[in-house]
């Protein structure tokens, strides 16, 4: 029998309300990277000049403790829970709950959430309730990600059922026209997650978790991390540039993640995110 | 590059059409928020005959959903939202009201750009994703309209050189194509 152990309830929601603070004002040294080496290659003036701004919003949101965008998200958690840690009281969701609620006010964050999608879109007027994606873990901790999600970048996001017949170039066009399409939207320069397999919902899973991922680190696959480069290429040829107003650099970095399917299937879902690629985390 | 023009509100038809796609500006003045929820409410009032809470000749609408303000600033993070949301009623305050400007980000539809043409507004983006930094140029902050629908509520802004890009002209030149 595993050794059981007890972690309180207010411990993580103080956590996650940290953590809610944290996401929203500082921009993670990957992305920071990320965004001054994109900085280095676009030739547009207009564009070079955004890249100078998203590096001095950065420094103030993080001085003025000023969130990097209005748009504080939908508070989304990727949380792994180890099979012998139980709670003092309540459950980790409601935990989380708990610490968004604390931590979207404590911190001056705006208040995204309405109740009701279609007929009364009211606002809840705490944030929640959050996105909770749960993984059960042998060991005796718990990691919570979190990473707000804007509604600018969520909304330029798709998923399409393709026939495994369209193949590699099915996958690329599928999520280069997406990107282009998506045109100043997104708040470009973007991070593009795509999921590759799966069911319909698994791969609209896989491609917002592939936005998790160091930016820029390429797929361990080498035939994936090819295509990565390949649609990566092709999405900053297509002149979107940075905020939609022309340039070379329309995406930061594609992320793949992939997974078995089904022998009549290959869905394929691309989410995107914006420049200010947001996630912030803690183990307990 | 060219250098920023600078530009004060109110703001004249003539002052919109010797704007050209590309043009960078600070702009230093009064300007109003609203999203698509105060959008729809404003042209609800117009199908009514209603009056408007805000004169809207002349002037800017920021497409814009701030954060609230943290002690000691006047105004929480204040970045744009994607325009498109907009397009629906955009047309019908430039063409009933006088709307001289709008300000948000993204593309505008067919509808919207023909009713800048016709009637001299413009549109310029806003750098999506610089809350923090649009934020500091935001002097003062207080809600006008629709205090219930939170960060939707229509807020009058006093900004200062807050920096702006033509993105469609009065013309019809689009910097999105």
């Amino acid at each position: 029998m595993k050794a059981i152990r007890v972690i309180e309830f207010e411990r993580i929601a103080s956590a996650v309300a940290d953590l809610c603070g944290k996401a929203a004002c500082d921009l993670p040294p990957d992305v920071l990277a990320g965004l001054r080496n994109s900085g280095e290659t676009e030739q547009s003036e207009l564009g070079r000049d955004f890249f100078r701004q998203y590096l001095e919003n950065a420094r103030i949101a993080a001085s003025d403790r000023m969130p990097l965008c209005q748009d504080t998200g939908f508070a989304v958690y990727f949380v792994e829970l180890g099979d012998q840690v139980r709670l003092d009281r309540g459950t980790i969701y409601e935990a989380i709950e708990e610490g968004t609620r604390r931590g979207y006010k404590d911190h001056y964050l705006r208040k995204s959430i309405v109740s009701d999608p279609l007929f009364d879109r009211r606002n809840t007027f705490d944030n929640t309730p959050a996105v909770i994606h749960l993984t059960l873990v042998e060991g005796e901790s718990v990691k919570i990600l979190l990473a707000p999600k804007g509604g600018g970048s969520e909304n330029m996001s798709a998923v399409k059922m393709l026939k495994p017949s369209d193949g590699r170039r099915g996958v690329v066009d599928f999520v280069v026209e997406t990107v282009r399409n998506a045109g100043g939207n997104p708040c470009p320069p973007t991070v593009v997650g795509v999921g590759i397999g799966g069911t319909f919902e698994k791969a609209a899973y896989l491609a917002k978790h592939a936005l998790l991922r160091p930016l820029g680190s390429p797929n361990p696959d080498p035939r994936y991390a090819e295509l990565e480069a390949e649609i990566l290429q092709k999405i900053n040829a297509t002149g979107v540039g940075p905020q939609g107003l022309g340039g070379d650099i329309t995406s930061l970095a594609v992320h793949i993640e992939f997974h078995p399917c089904h022998l009549a299937s290959m869905p394929v879902a691309l989410n995107l995110n914006c420049h200010a690629a947001r996630h912030a985390e803690v183990t307990l | 590059m060219k250098e920023a023009l600078k530009l004060t509100s109110p703001f004249s038809e003539a002052a919109a059409r010797s704007l050209k796609a590309g043009d960078r500006v600070l702009f230093t003045g009064v300007i109003w928020t609203g999203r698509d929820a105060a959008h729809k409410r404003l042209v609800a009032l117009l199908d009514e005959g209603k009056p408007l809470p805000v004169e809207l000749r002349d002037q800017l609408i920021y497409f814009v959903g701030p954060c609230p303000a943290p002690p000691g600033h006047p105004i929480g993070s204040a970045g744009p939202t994607t325009s498109g949301r907009m397009d629906a009623y955009s047309p019908r305050l430039i063409a009933d009201c006088g709307l001289r400007g709008m300000i948000g980000k993204g593309n505008r539809s067919a509808a919207v750009i023909d009713a800048m043409k016709q009637y001299g507004a413009i549109y310029f983006a806003a750098t999506g994703g610089a809350g923090a930094l649009i934020a500091r140029c935001i002097r003062k902050c207080e809600i006008i309209a629709f205090p219930d629908l939170g960060p939707e509520a229509i807020h009058r802004l006093e900004v200062e050189n807050f920096p702006l890009v033509v993105a469609i002209d009065s013309l019809g030149n689009n910097l999105y194509h």
